[in-house]
């Protein structure tokens, strides 16, 4: 087997995820709509959506606001090489940190109270899920003795086996940063005109579609992060990719949005409660 | 960046009640409803002019909205295009000789589409945010290069504050 030059894999990573961070916000538009009884957008509508928002005038309220667009995008497209390339965890972790907390700055240093109030929401958002994910990757040094990222690929057992409680925690995380209900609190990809889009409000043109590059990206993450859970083999890591995603519509479709009291409770009862079980379990 | 007919496949609506009776503002909501269906044209309804390339207004307008219109129209980043609903937005319907209303909304705003009706049926409506969609692709967008920085709520045109003569 040849080894993939870092600097290549790089380059294909950047270039590819968006496309298929796309794809996945596509399918994801047509498949909610054909729930709902509609015929729903073509697939290739987020493609769409971004080239048509590049083309767009740029306005920006206050110029460091771009810088945090821009802040954004590039450490979320930074976790993703992390993750992907397998370094280490907890690195990732505040990498990945990082770049919603740019999101977040963005949306405070503007003075628009409905973008504060968005950024205040992500900011719950947060605190709710980090905990979860930092027991995932305590989780997933105890099973494989290494805070790499690389090493679920390594093992012989699919950590899907040795940390099914922690899966479930993460499903939900998964549910937050996908901005799906009942977990759309900061913005949200139907409601348009609740709390007018979160901390987005203010971006407009070339800025709202850095922001939506950086939300394909996060996507990619995403699937990538579901991935290793069944990293041994690269296709049933995807389907189960695919069936969480899948999971995360129907649920988008059924349930009303909690309040962030609400998020923040749950995510700190039971969702931290059912992953630290899983670490128990580890133990005995 | 090439020319490439994303605006038609991607106008995103922004609606303003500016003194309607509301009969078109339910026709209008009627177009997100699984019947009509207006995002499988790639028209998203968004509660932001910011993220808007269609103003979509219904109802006259009066003294005390045109400010308010003008505003929405002005923070909307260029190209963009306006699409007055039904009669009132045109003319001021059957609002017009009331001792507040101004007229149709192309007093304060430009209008690129006329949808008649009281109410513009919901086919009427889509039909016209294509048309709109289409018009923007044909704005043109090279001229837009620079970043602008905007004040918004001090930008915009004072319009004539005089009340008609009873
Ligand atoms: S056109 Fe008719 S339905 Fe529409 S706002 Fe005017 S009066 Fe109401």
């Amino acid at each position: 087997m040849i080894t993939p030059n870092p600097t290549f894999q790089i380059a294909l990573l950047i270039l590819l995820a968006p496309f298929f961070g796309a794809l996945i916000a596509g399918l994801d538009r047509k498949i909610t709509a054909r729930m709902q009884g509609r015929i729903g957008p073509p697939v290739l509508q987020p493609f769409y959506d971004v080239m048509k928002l590049l083309r767009k005038e740029p306005i920006v309220v206050n110029r460091i606001q771009v810088v945090y667009a821009f802040l954004h995008l590039a450490f979320m497209a930074l976790s993703l090489i992390l993750l992907v390339l397998g370094q280490d965890s907890l690195m990732f972790l505040f990498v990945f940190a990082f770049s919603t907390l740019a999101l977040v700055l963005g949306g405070m240093c503007v003075r628009s109270p409905y973008s504060r109030i968005g950024s205040q929401r992500e900011i719950m958002l947060m605190v709710a899920y980090e905990p979860v994910l930092i027991v995932l990757m305590i989780g997933m040094y105890l099973v494989n003795g290494s805070f790499l990222l690389a090493s679920p690929i390594a093992a012989a057992r699919p950590m899907l086996f040795t940390l099914p409680l922690i899966f479930i925690a993460v499903l939900v995380v998964l549910a937050i940063k996908l901005q799906k209900s009942p977990f759309d609190l900061a913005t949200s990809h139907h409601a348009h005109q609740e709390i007018i889009k979160g901390l987005t409000i203010e971006y407009a043109g070339p800025y709202l579609a850095i922001l939506e590059i950086a939300h394909f990206y996060e996507i990619a993450l995403l699937f990538y992060l579901i991935m290793l859970f069944w990293a041994s083999s690269l296709l049933i890591g995807a389907l189960l990719a695919c069936a969480a995603f899948f999971l995360m519509i129907i649920a988008d479709n059924v349930f009303a949005r909690l309040t962030s009291i609400w998020t923040f409770r749950f995510m700190w009862t039971g969702a931290l409660i059912l992953s630290l079980t899983n670490i128990l379990w580890l133990y005995l | 960046m090439p020319a490439m007919s994303t605006f038609k496949k991607s106008p995103w609506v922004v609606h303003f009640n500016c003194n309607s009776c509301n009969g078109c503002d339910i026709e209008f909501l009627a177009c997100l409803t699984p019947v009509y269906d207006l995002e499988r044209f790639g028209i998203l309804h968004v509660g932001n002019p910011k993220h808007a390339d269609v103003l979509l207004v219904t109802g006259s307008v009066n003294h005390r909205n045109a400010r308010v219109l003008r505003n929405v129209y002005d923070q909307m980043p260029a190209p963009k295009v306006v699409v007055a609903c039904g009669v009132c937005a045109a003319t001021g319907g059957i609002f017009a000789d009331g001792y507040n209303v101004l007229g149709g909304i192309d007093k304060v705003v430009p209008v690129d589409v006329f949808v008649p009706g009281c109410p513009a049926r919901p086919e009427a409506m889509i039909d016209g945010i294509i048309r709109a969609a289409e018009i923007l692709e044909s704005r043109n967008t090279a001229a837009i290069t620079s970043v602008s920085c905007r004040k918004p709520l001090h930008r915009c045109t004072p319009v004539p504050d005089s009340p008609k003569p009873v």
